[in-house]
C-alpha cells in the first residue's frame, strides 16, 4: 500500500442540480488506498451529492473524479466496479439473500461453483452463514444491513461506498454494526468511502473524516486532530460539545492571546486563526478541558455561578454562568459526592490556554 | 407438561378467551353496523340480480304450464314417427285453454325459439280451430298446414317438455341435445356464438396487450418524473376519464372513418391514396383501436401506484453491482412490478370482455363482442332466458380467469393503488 499515490481524487470538482445553486464547490479531495474515509457533515452539505457522484448516478458539473488514476466521469456506474451500501440497505426484495449475493456474481458470468464459494464466504464475514434462502423481508435490520454489506463485498470491488448504511438501526445495534464495519475493512483491506452525519459514528470508524458543510471539506484529517485541533468554528461546533466565548483580540503575543468578551471580562487563548490585534474571533473549549477548582499553574481561573444539573448516569453536566456567557457547560464525573455542587452555588472553574482555542467569528 | 393446555383466567376469574370475546362483541357489532348498509345494497343490486339471472336462464316452465296434458299424452311417444291421435287431441284442448287466456302468442314466441317457423303455423291454427269437430283431431290439426305433419316440429314440443333445461347454455356454444340425448353441434352454416365468443376473447387478449405495452412506459414515466411533470402527465392520463365514454367513441368515429381526420391525414402526405382510403372503422381494427384508448388508464393507474413504491435505489443497486441497464431492469424492476401488470391486466381484460358501447359504435360486423349479441336478444329476439344464459357464461369466464390468474400470480399480490 502506498499512501503517496492517491486512489480515488476529486479535481476541482463543482456541482449544480438547477444551474443556479452549487452544491458542490470547487471539491479537491485525495483518498489513499485501503483508508475508511468519513464524509461528515449536516444534511446538504454535499456529501451524499460527492458520493453520487463517485458512484456514477451523477455527472459533475466541472472537474473530473480519478480512480486509480482514470478519470471516470464517462464511465456508466455498472463499468465502474465500485461496491455500494445504500440508506435503506437496497435489498433485491424479490430475491432470496444467496441470489441477491449472487447478483453481482452473475452479471460478470462467474461459473456456479465460484458464485457459491464466494457467497459463502461473504455471508461468513457477516456471520449470517445459513442465511441464503431467507427473503430480506424475513431479517431483521441489523442482517438486512449485513446482507447489504456483505453484497458489496461480494465481488471484491477496490472501493465500497457507504451512504449512512445504520441511519435507520437503532442505537445498540449501530454501535455493534460499526465495529462490525470496521473490522472488515481492517480484515480486507477495502477502501472505504462512509458518508454519515453522526460524528459519533465518523470517530470511531474512520482513519480520516472530511467534515463537509456548504459544498465545501471544511476540514480533513484523523479523529482525534479533528477533534482537538478544528481548524475552525464550524468544525469545533460541528464535532463534540463546545464551549464558546465571543469577543474581540486585544493582545497577541508569545503563541498567547487576549480576548476581551463580548459579555465582559477577558480571557487568555491559543491563536488559531487569529493574527493580528483587533480581530473579531470565537474562542472554542472542550467541556472537558475546564474543570472545577483549578491547580495554579493554569493561566484561566474564574468563578461561576450553577444555573442547572443535569444527570447523566456516569457524569453530570453542569450549566453555569460564566463571564457572562449562560451556556458555559461543565462535566463532572460521578465519582465523589461534592457537597458544593447545587444550584445557586458559586464554584471556581479553570482551564489552560491552550486548550481555548480561538477561531475565525464565523458562526453556522 | 399435558396435552391440553390450561385455561387462562383474568383476575376475576373469568376464561381469558370469553372476556376478550365480550369486549369485542360490542366493537364488532358497530363494524357491522357501518358495512351493513353497503352490505344490503349489494345483495339487492349484485347478488339477486345474478341469482334471478340464473333461474331465468334455465326456467322454462312457461311451455310445460301452457301445454300439461300435450306433456303427459307424449311421455309415452318414443319420438320417431308423428305422434298418436291421443297426444294431437291432448294438444287440442291445451291450445284452446290457452286462447281462451289469450298465451298462445307467448307460447308460439316460445316455441319458435327452439324451431324457426311455429309462429306462422300457430296464428293459422287459431283461425282454423275454431270450426274443429269433434274427434280426429290429427288429421284436422295435419291439414291446416304441412308443418304440423312434419316429425321435426313435434320433437322441438317435446324438448320443451321439462320445466328446467340448460339448453340456453347448449345454444350458446351453437350446440344442442339431439333425439338421443347426445350433444351435438348445430348445422355449419349456423354457427354464430362459438365465433363470438373466440373474437371476444382474442379482442380482449389484443387489447390488454396493447394496453400493457403502452401503459407500461408511462406509468414509469408517471412515477419517476419529477412532482411538477408528472402531475401534468397523470391530469392527460385522467382527462379521458372525465369524458363521456360515448363522446370519446363519438371522436374515434370521426378520426377513424374514411373521410376522417386519419384518412384525410394520410392521404395528404401521400402515403395513402384518395381511392384507397383504409378502413379503419366498422371492423375489429376500430374496436382495437378505440378500446385500448378507452381501457389505457385501468392499466397505467394499478401499474403506476407499484411503480411508486419501488425505491429508485434498487435500480441504483442493481447499476452499481454491475447489472447493465437492461439486466437491471429485466431482473429487478419488471419483477417488482409483477403485481401490477397482473391488476391491470385483470383489470382490462375482464372489463373488455364484457365491452358493449365501443364495439357498438365503431365495431361493425366483425367488430362486435358477445356482450353485444346479449344486448340484442335482450332488445330484439326478447330471449331473456338466452340472453341470462350468455350473461352468466361471461360471468363464469370472467371467474375463471380470476382462478387462473390466482393459480398463476396469486390474487394477494394484485396492488390496484
Amino acid at each position: 500500500m502506498t499512501s503517496s499515490k492517491s486512489f480515488v481524487k476529486f479535481d476541482k470538482v463543482d456541482k449544480s442540480y438547477d444551474g443556479k445553486v452549487l452544491v458542490v464547490k470547487d471539491l479537491n479531495l485525495d483518498i489513499n488506498e485501503g483508508e475508511f474515509i468519513t464524509m461528515l457533515g449536516p444534511s446538504g452539505s454535499g456529501k451524499t451529492t460527492c458520493l453520487m457522484m463517485l458512484a456514477g448516478f451523477e455527472t459533475p458539473t466541472n472537474g473530473e473524479i480519478y480512480l486509480d488514476s482514470k478519470p471516470i466521469s464517462r464511465i456508466p456506474p455498472h463499468k465502474r466496479g465500485i461496491g455500494m451500501v445504500f440508506q435503506n440497505y437496497a435489498l433485491f426484495p424479490h430475491l432470496t439473500v444467496y441470489e441477491n449475493l449472487a447478483f453481482p456474481l452473475k452479471v460478470r458470468k462467474l461459473s456456479k461453483n465460484d458464485i457459491d464459494k464466494k457467497v459463502d464466504k461473504a455471508l461468513s464475514m457477516v456471520s449470517l452463514s445459513g442465511f441464503e434462502k431467507r427473503m430480506p423481508n424475513q431479517l431483521s435490520g441489523g442482517q438486512q444491513q449485513r446482507v447489504a454489506v456483505a453484497r458489496s463485498l461480494v465481488f471484491d470491488p477496490q472501493l465500497v461506498l457507504m451512504d449512512e448504511p445504520l441511519g435507520a438501526l437503532d442505537k445498540n445495534l449501530r454501535e455493534s454494526m460499526q465495529y462490525e464495519i470496521k473490522h472488515i475493512h481492517e480484515n480486507i483491506g477495502v477502501t472505504v468511502v462512509y458518508v454519515t452525519h453522526d460524528q459519533s459514528e465518523a470517530l470511531t470508524m474512520s482513519s480520516r473524516i472530511a467534515v463537509f458543510n456548504d459544498g465545501k471539506v471544511q476540514q480533513l484529517s484523523t479523529p482525534d486532530k479533528l477533534y482537538e485541533e478544528p481548524v475552525n468554528s464550524f468544525v469545533a461546533e460541528f464535532i463534540g460539545e463546545n464551549n464558546t466565548f465571543a469577543g474581540e483580540v486585544t493582545d497577541i503575543s508569545g503563541g498567547k492571546c487576549k480576548v476581551k468578551l463580548d459579555t465582559g471580562g477577558e480571557i487568555i487563548s491559543n491563536p488559531i486563526s487569529v493574527k493580528s490585534k483587533g480581530e473579531k474571533t470565537k474562542v472554542s473549549l472542550r467541556p472537558e478541558r475546564a474543570i472545577i477548582d483549578p491547580e495554579d499553574k493554569m493561566d484561566n481561573k474564574y468563578k461561576g455561578k450553577i444555573e442547572e444539573i443535569i444527570y447523566h448516569g456516569d457524569h453530570a453536566r453542569v450549566r453555569l454562568n460564566l463571564l457572562g456567557n449562560k451556556e458555559f457547560i461543565l462535566k463532572i464525573p460521578n465519582s465523589s459526592a461534592r457537597m458544593d455542587i447545587k444550584r445557586g452555588n458559586e464554584i471556581k472553574v479553570g482551564w489552560n490556554s491552550h486548550d481555548a482555542r480561538a477561531l475565525d467569528p464565523k458562526s453556522i | 407438561m399435558s396435552s391440553e393446555t390450561q385455561q387462562i383466567l383474568t383476575t376475576d376469574g373469568i376464561p381469558l378467551e370469553v372476556s376478550l370475546k365480550k369486549v369485542e362483541r360490542r366493537n364488532k357489532f358497530k363494524a357491522f353496523l357501518l358495512v351493513a348498509p353497503l352490505l344490503f345494497f349489494l345483495l339487492i343490486v349484485y347478488i339477486s340480480p345474478i341469482i334471478g339471472m340464473l333461474f331465468n336462464s334455465v326456467d322454462d316452465r312457461m311451455v310445460t304450464n301452457a301445454l300439461p296434458k300435450t306433456f303427459v299424452a307424449m311421455e309415452k311417444w318414443d319420438g320417431k314417427e308423428l305422434p298418436s291421435e291421443e297426444v294431437f287431441e291432448a294438444f287440442y284442448i291445451d291450445f284452446q285453454k290457452l286462447i281462451e287466456e289469450e298465451k298462445e302468442g307467448k307460447l308460439s314466441t316460445q316455441l319458435n325459439y327452439e324451431k324457426n317457423g311455429f309462429k306462422s303455423i300457430i296464428k293459422k291454427l287459431r283461425r282454423k280451430s275454431k270450426s274443429f269437430e269433434e274427434g280426429n283431431y290429427k288429421e284436422q290439426i295435419m291439414a291446416v298446414h304441412e308443418r304440423w305433419s312434419d316429425v321435426e316440429y313435434w320433437r322441438a314440443i317435446k324438448r320443451r317438455a321439462p320445466s328446467y333445461s340448460y339448453s340456453k347454455y347448449l345454444k350458446g356454444v351453437d350446440m344442442y341435445q339431439n333425439q338421443e340425448g347426445k350433444f351435438v353441434q348445430v348445422e355449419e352454416d349456423r354457427r354464430i356464438y362459438k365465433k363470438l365468443w373466440v373474437r371476444t376473447l382474442k379482442i380482449a387478449f389484443y387489447v390488454t396487450l396493447f394496453c400493457f405495452l403502452m401503459a407500461y412506459p408511462i406509468a414509469h414515466l408517471l412515477a419517476t418524473l419529477p412532482m411538477k411533470y408528472s402531475n401534468l402527465l397523470m391530469i392527460c392520463v385522467l382527462l379521458p376519464f372525465w369524458t363521456s365514454l360515448l363522446v370519446r367513441t363519438a371522436s374515434w368515429m370521426i378520426l377513424l372513418q374514411q373521410q376522417g381526420v386519419v384518412n384525410d391525414f394520410l392521404v395528404w402526405i401521400g402515403l395513402v391514396a384518395d381511392d384507397e382510403r383504409l378502413v379503419m372503422m366498422y371492423n375489429e381494427t376500430g374496436t382495437y383501436i378505440a378500446m385500448t384508448q378507452i381501457l389505457l388508464p385501468f392499466m397505467v393507474l394499478p401499474l403506476y401506484s407499484v411503480m411508486k413504491t419501488i425505491s429508485p435505489s434498487l435500480v441504483r443497486a442493481g447499476k452499481s453491482l454491475g447489472g447493465t441497464p437492461f439486466t437491471t431492469f429485466w431482473k429487478v424492476y419488471f419483477p417488482l412490478t409483477i403485481p401490477g401488470i397482473g391488476a391491470g391486466s385483470l383489470l382490462v381484460f375482464i372489463l373488455a370482455i364484457g365491452y358493449y358501447i365501443t364495439p357498438e359504435l365503431v365495431g361493425g360486423a366483425s367488430g362486435t363482442l358477445i356482450s353485444n349479441m346479449i344486448a340484442y336478444h335482450m332488445k330484439y329476439t326478447l330471449d331473456w332466458s338466452f340472453a341470462s344464459a350468455m350473461g352468466l357464461m361471461l360471468l363464469a369466464g370472467v371467474l375463471a380467469i380470476y382462478w387462473v390468474y390466482n393459480k398463476l400470480v396469486g390474487i394477494d399480490n394484485i396492488k390496484l393503488g
